[in-house]
């Protein structure tokens, strides 16, 4: 019976992880610190005690852990695992990329894999290079991967649910400076969603905003500071990055011509030029060239005022916004 | 007690070179406590007497890979105070003008190659610099330093292997302090005794009592004449504890009851303190050392926090040559 209960977005994914060991026999949830300890974000508290040896923790070892993970998965179980910074990933990237995502394919559908990966990742004020990466671009070259990156208690609690009940290799990116947020009323134990789709988070008829992740919340407010001067767009927040619902975007930028997609990820080889391609290949006439915005392309640095210098801040994607919505074409006379 | 002035001496000298590494570590805290530093700090304290006593063998030539709990290498490496401290508090003046941070900073003309954010990922690339030294005639030996948690990641064991297969002069030191974050080291491995990988793979292993510098000397002394003699690799397991949380703000309830208070009584600073006073070393002396390094430690953290912020202008320099 589906009941709303105030939970931050850390609690949410709790529940929805007690909620998968709950229902689904077959899950089994392991990482670094994550069985006694409960994680290092507490995101697992108390489910060790609630589940015993179905919640355990790991050596320091990636690739083991997700190797694991994909034989355990061809052998009937739904493992979770917890990477806890994407950054970590990198040392186990084969067991992603080579391993998991080609399982269902070469074996023409005979042994599948389907395992969770839950982990989180961008910039928060003094964090290090090595802990400050958005690298769901990486993921998202890969096909035979999906990618969903939930920001709000409720898309965290929904997504957890629909990418384990998913018979393909997920990865949820989640981002740790949402975890302890205020709460929010989370609706939890209703229907688990598909995987797919996205949010729709503002109306508007002066532009497009295609975004996802925390930044989200940084879009919103530019969005809503506009709003003062009479300029509103649409705000699309992609929850789910693969399958990713390009037929949203083109419907919102049909009607209001012009698109700015907004990431924290770097900008070039952003997943930002895949949506701006697709829309371009649509076909679909603009108002005005498409813009993408993301990390300045840099390293990023643990000072807080450098990295911010280089990661998108509300009042510049107020301004970029601006832009886009002011542009016009040359000779156009207006 | 009949120990020989020489003798005092230097074990004074540790002594005042811990305690410059625990009065930076606690200025770190209350910096830290105080949000003048922001983000994930790792602190050292307890583990001290290796990184003062491996360091004390060491020579200018040679190049030394830490981790995120890595202040302290530095401090042992002479890397300065103040410029440290202005690292992590953003100021120009910081060993890398604020892009490397507590967890990830370097000082190469120090010898300190950095610490690494990724565990286990400075292993390979202290090989590398090993295997350089094979062709460029410096004599350089390379020096890993890791955790216990960190023997369980992949890279680790690649690193030793490579270099045990190509006798290059890298040393491994484990600082075995019991723990990965919040995790026993011995619930996450069968065999205890770390360094049997070393041996294994057959490279010359020792396990020493970490809070003991003479032990760590001798073991540290013997790999470096060993790597710059050419015979190739050697691994140091320490035994030692952190007497601070894994992080600051680390609630520490994975500690069994007890656990600290004798911690508190074998850590390095204690322990030859304690020594020391037993040596008939007067109170006077023994307390000189904290002073001394408190007094440059706090002139230390006021002209850091008198130097200039990083320029936000600045953020992209250094990305490509
Ligand atoms: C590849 C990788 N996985 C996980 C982490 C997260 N992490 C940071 S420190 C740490 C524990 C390391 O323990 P140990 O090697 O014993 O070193 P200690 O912190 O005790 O000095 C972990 C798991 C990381 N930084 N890198
Ligand atoms: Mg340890």
């Amino acid at each position: 019976m589906p009941e709303a209960v105030k939970l931050n977005v850390g609690g949410a994914v709790n529940a929805a992880l007690a909620r998968c060991l709950e229902e689904m026999p077959e899950t089994i949830l392991y990482g670094e610190d994550v069985g006694k300890p409960g994680g290092v974000f507490g995101i697992s508290r108390g489910l060790q005690k609630r589940f015993g040896d179905r919640v355990f923790d790991t050596p320091i070892s990636e690739t083991a852990m997700l190797g694991a993970a994909v034989g355990a998965a061809s052998f009937g179980r739904r493992p979770i695992v917890e990477i806890m910074w994407i950054d970590f990933s990198l040392v186990a990237l084969d067991q992603i990329v080579n391993q998991a995502a080609n399982v269902r394919y070469v074996s023409e559908g005979r042994t599948t894999a389907p395992l969770t990966i839950r982990t989180q990742q961008g910039n928060s004020p003094g964090a290090c290079a090595q802990h400050s990466q958005n690298l769901e671009a990486l993921l998202l070259h890969i096909p035979g991967i999906r990618v969903c990156m939930p920001r709000t208690g409720q898309d965290a609690y929904d997504l957890v649910l629909s990418a384990v009940a998913c018979e393909d290799p997920t990865v949820v990116i989640e981002n740790r400076t949402l975890y302890a947020g205020a709460k929010e009323e989370v609706t939890i134990g209703g229907e688990i969603l598909p995987i797919g789709g996205h949010r729709r988070r503002r109306d508007g008829d002066h532009a497009t905003v295609v975004t996802w992740g925390s930044i989200t919340t940084r879009v919103l407010d530019a969005v809503d500071r506009l709003a003062a001067d009479g300029l509103t767009a649409d705000v699309l927040e992609m929850v789910w990055l693969n399958p990713f619902d390009h037929s949203a975007v083109l419907e919102s930028v049909r009607r209001t011509g012009r698109l700015l997609v907004v990431h924290e990820a770097a900008r070039t080889g952003g997943f930002g030029a895949e949506v701006v391609a697709r829309v371009v290949e649509s076909g679909t006439v603009l108002l005005a060239p498409p813009r993408r915005l993301g990390l300045n392309d840099s390293r990023i640095p643990s000072a807080p005022q450098l990295a911010a210098a280089l990661i998108p801040q509300t009042e510049q994607i107020a301004s970029e916004l601006r832009e886009v919505i002011g542009w016009t074409h040359a000779g156009d006379g207006s | 007690m009949s120990e020989s002035p020489v003798a005092v001496n230097d074990r004074l000298r540790d002594l005042h070179a811990m305690w410059r590494i625990r009065a930076l570590e606690e200025k770190v805290r209350d910096l830290r406590l105080e949000e003048l530093i922001v983000g994930s700090v790792h602190l050292s304290n307890g583990q001290e007497s290796i990184a003062v006593a491996a360091c004390s063998e060491l020579r200018p030539q040679d190049a030394l890979y830490a981790t995120y709990r890595g202040h302290g290498w530095a401090v042992a490496r002479g890397v300065p105070p103040r410029n440290i401290l202005a690292e992590l508090l953003a100021r120009s003046t910081g060993v890398n003008g604020g892009r490397g941070g507590s967890a990830h900073f370097s000082a190469p003309e120090f010898g300190f190659h950095g610490e690494n954010s990724i565990v286990g990922a400075g292993a390979p690339t202290a090989v590398g610099a090993a295997l350089a030294a094979r062709y460029d005639g410096s004599g350089r030996v390379a020096v890993s330093v890791f955790g216990d948690g960190a023997m369980n990641q992949g890279a680790v064991t690649e690193a030793m292997n490579f270099a045990a297969a190509f006798g290059l002069g890298v040393i491994f030191i484990c600082e075995n302090n019991r723990y990965s974050e919040l995790t026993p080291i011995n619930d996450m491995v069968a065999n205890p005794d770390l360094s049997q990988r070393a041996t294994a793979l057959g490279i010359p292993a020792v396990r020493v009592d970490g809070n003991d510098l003479s032990q760590v000397r001798t073991a540290m002394s013997l790999s470096v004449a060993s790597a710059a003699a050419g015979r190739g690799p050697s691994f140091i397991e320490a035994h030692t504890q952190r007497i601070v949380g894994h992080y600051i703000g680390d609630a520490e309830q994975y500690r069994p009851a007890g656990e600290l208070d004798a911690d508190m009584i074998v850590e390095p600073i204690a322990r030859l303190a304690r020594e020391l006073e037993t040596a008939g070393v007067g109170r006077h002396a023994i307390d000189r050392c904290e002073a001394r390094a408190r007094d440059e430690i706090e002139r230390a953290a006021s002209q850091a926090l008198a130097d200039p912020l990083v320029d936000p202008s600045t953020a992209k320099e250094h990305l490509y040559a």
